[in-house]
């Protein structure tokens, strides 16, 4: 490798590794979501809120294990990266669960909870845009 | 609704010792048992327990969103625990955070 490539290689590889980051971010919000709606059926479900009724109940305790991996794959991702950019994309969260909730629960569409979730999603990247690194 | 907020509080509690506990971890990697670390995995697995009780009854739709509440705890004790600077930008975040739980509130049945 001669010197005068060698910036740009180390640039380039720089740029894939925050678009592999956000892809996993990315991802971590689908799941995210899912892990949601997974918990929002086992609580549906839950007729005794009760240590037993919990360990019993196959699609809580699925989101449950899905939350658990989503926050550890997060944490990993975090660990180095512009937060800033990544901020917005984990924020993808709500609209996925508002999403899903219309769709698999029935949920009432509504033009407040639609004005709602933008005004969160807008929040939490302004935040983020605040955060060093 | 109220057990959805509860459950904020508490993960966010669950954050800070989760950060507190996090700081051991630059001495060894086997100080990854600390007390701190166990206390911030105890308190995300009890704030969990009260958000799935918080969405049993009412519509995912508007419960979820008021999981964004948590960043307003989160900056507080940011600013107490770790004297953290309140800034502009996360103010307005906030404020916008405010706003929307509010409008997902009117949504609501």
């Amino acid at each position: 490798m001669n010197a005068a490539t060698k910036p740009v290689v180390v640039e380039a590889s720089y740029a894939a590794a925050q678009n592999k980051q956000r892809l996993l971010v990315f991802c971590c919000t689908l799941l995210g979501a899912a892990a949601q709606v997974l918990m929002k059926t086992g609580a549906n479900q839950l007729a005794h809120p009760g240590l037993v009724g919990i360990l019993t109940n196959i699609p809580l305790m699925a989101g449950y294990t899905m939350y658990g991996v989503v926050t550890v794959l997060l944490v990993l991702a975090l660990r180095d990266g512009e937060l800033s950019l990544v901020y917005p994309i984990i924020a993808l969260t709500y609209v996925w669960v508002t999403a899903l909730s219309f769709v698999i629960f029935h949920d009432e569409v509504s033009v407040f909870k639609l004005i709602g979730v933008v005004a969160i999603v807008a929040g939490v990247a302004v935040m983020g845009k605040g955060s060093k690194k | 609704m109220l057990l959805v907020l509860f459950a904020s509080v508490i993960g966010s509690f669950g954050a800070v010792f989760l950060k507190f506990g996090s700081a051991h971890l630059r001495e060894s990697f086997w100080r990854i048992f600390n007390v701190q670390l166990a206390l911030g995995v105890a308190l995300y697995l009890g704030s969990s327990y009260f958000f799935v009780l918080g969405i049993r009854h009412g519509e995912l739709s508007v419960l979820y969103p008021m999981v964004s509440l948590s960043y307003i705890w989160t900056v507080v004790w940011a600013k107490v625990f770790f004297q953290e600077a309140f800034t502009r930008q996360k103010f307005m975040g906030l404020a916008l955070i405010l706003l929307g739980v509010f409008f997902v509130g009117l949504g609501s049945k």
